[in-house]
Formats: C-alpha cells, structure tokens, sequence
C-alpha cells in the first residue's frame, strides 16, 4: 500500500510518500495508525492527537473505521485550510 | 471545469472564456480569494500553499458536480493556486454561471465554502516570528454545514 503525509504531519514524520506491506493484523485506519505510532518518535508525534489527524483511502476522505487493504493509498493530513 | 495551478490568472479573462458562445447566460457570479497580510495579529508577508495532486482535482471536480446537480448551471470554473504566494496575490477563484441571478450567487457561494472544507489543500504563513500551519477554523465547517441537505 501507498502511504502518504502532508503539511505538519509530513515534517514530523519526515515522510512524504511510502510503500508499506499490510500490517499483519491490520483491516482499518485506525489499526493502520496504531501501527504507525510504533515506528518511531516522529510517527508517535505525528499521530500524537489524533483529532486533528484526517484520512483519506484511494483520494476520498474517510474516517477511522474505513476499511485498508494491500493496494490502497492511504493519505494523512490536517484539517484543510485552501480557499 | 477545474484547474491547480502554480501560476496566476487573470480574473477578466477566466470570465470571458466561461461565458464566451453561451447566449442562454443571464448571469456570472464569482468569487476571488487573496492572501491577507494579517493572521492573528500577526502580519504575514506570504503564505506557501501544499496540496495533494490526485485528489485535489477529484475532490474540486465532484464539488462542481455537486453545484450542477443542485442549481441550473450553464457554467462553473474552480481555479486555485499552490506554491508560494505573497501578500495581496489571488489564491482561488471560483465562479458560477446560469440563466438567473439567484443560482449563480448561490451556486457560487456553495462552490466556495465546499471547496474550505474538502479540498485538500493547506496553508502555511510566513511572519516575522517564522512559519506556521494555518489551522482549520469552525467558521468554515458551519459554513459548509448550512449547505447540507435538509
């Protein structure tokens, strides 16, 4: 799967875009994001409050409980703010 | 018809060419944002814009879909720029053409508060005191709320 960040959450992750093979374990955002936090101090930061984290699964926006699979792009960001 | 783009436009230009060979056009209604040189009493001399290309076009494209499914439209036009913009320049301009008044205001104003809330793009200003990410305001959700379907 493709996994991507931006604006704040891809500077504390220090990733822009990565391709990751399904957690064990793993069927929904939630358990996706779970995962992430253990993979290092930036990750942990970067999900930290969760409430101001938004998802997107293949481009539309979701929420927690939507469902990821091996060849979705999963994409984090903040609360939009363009206009 | 939708566009992300680095560059500027011209706003008289956008409007010609929206309308242009349409006789059944009554009226244009359109809406220009800029970048503000004060953010929480700070002054900001420019503002980069990031955004997510792929779903920046999906998303603009559905919420002009969504205008044409609840307002008689003879045209729309979402323009909104990304990169780096200084104080004063335009960063988005959305307008709404129809045979009467009433659907290109309001078609115009939908088009602009959808597109605060679900396209995904985001700001962040440069003051004196550095860079910061803009934050999200409720403001904008309430909004794009008065647009839901009773």
């Amino acid at each position: 799967m493709k996994v991507l960040y931006f604006a704040w959450l891809k500077e504390k992750t220090g990733v822009g875009q990565e391709d990751l093979s399904l957690p064990e374990g793993v069927s929904d955002v939630a358990g996706l994001v779970a995962w992430l936090k253990g993979r290092g101090d930036g990750y942990a930061e970067a999900f930290a409050d969760e409430t101001v984290v938004r998802v997107a699964v293949n481009q539309e926006h979701v929420d927690v409980s939507h469902g990821v699979s091996d060849g979705d792009e999963v994409a984090f960001f903040p609360p939009v703010t363009g206009g | 018809m939708i566009r992300v783009q680095e560059d500027d436009f011209d706003p008289g230009l956008e409007l010609e060419k929206l309308t242009e060979g349409n006789l059944a056009i009554g009226g244009v209604c359109s809406f220009i944002g800029l970048v503000r040189d004060f953010a929480g009493g700070e002054n900001v001399s420019a503002m980069t814009l990031e955004h997510y290309p792929g779903m920046t076009e999906k998303q603009l494209e559905a919420i002009e879909q969504e205008a044409c499914a609840r307002w008689p439209l003879d045209a729309t036009l979402i323009v909104h720029r990304y990169g780096r913009l200084d104080a004063g320049d335009r960063i988005v301009f959305v307008a709404a053409a129809s045979a009467h008044r009433e659907a290109a205001f309001e078609a115009c104003h939908f088009l602009i508060d959808w597109l605060k809330t679900k396209a995904p793009f985001w700001k962040k200003e440069t003051a004196a005191s550095g860079e910061q990410w803009v934050e999200a305001k409720e403001a904008d959700d309430a909004a794009t709320k008065r647009w839901d379907k009773v």
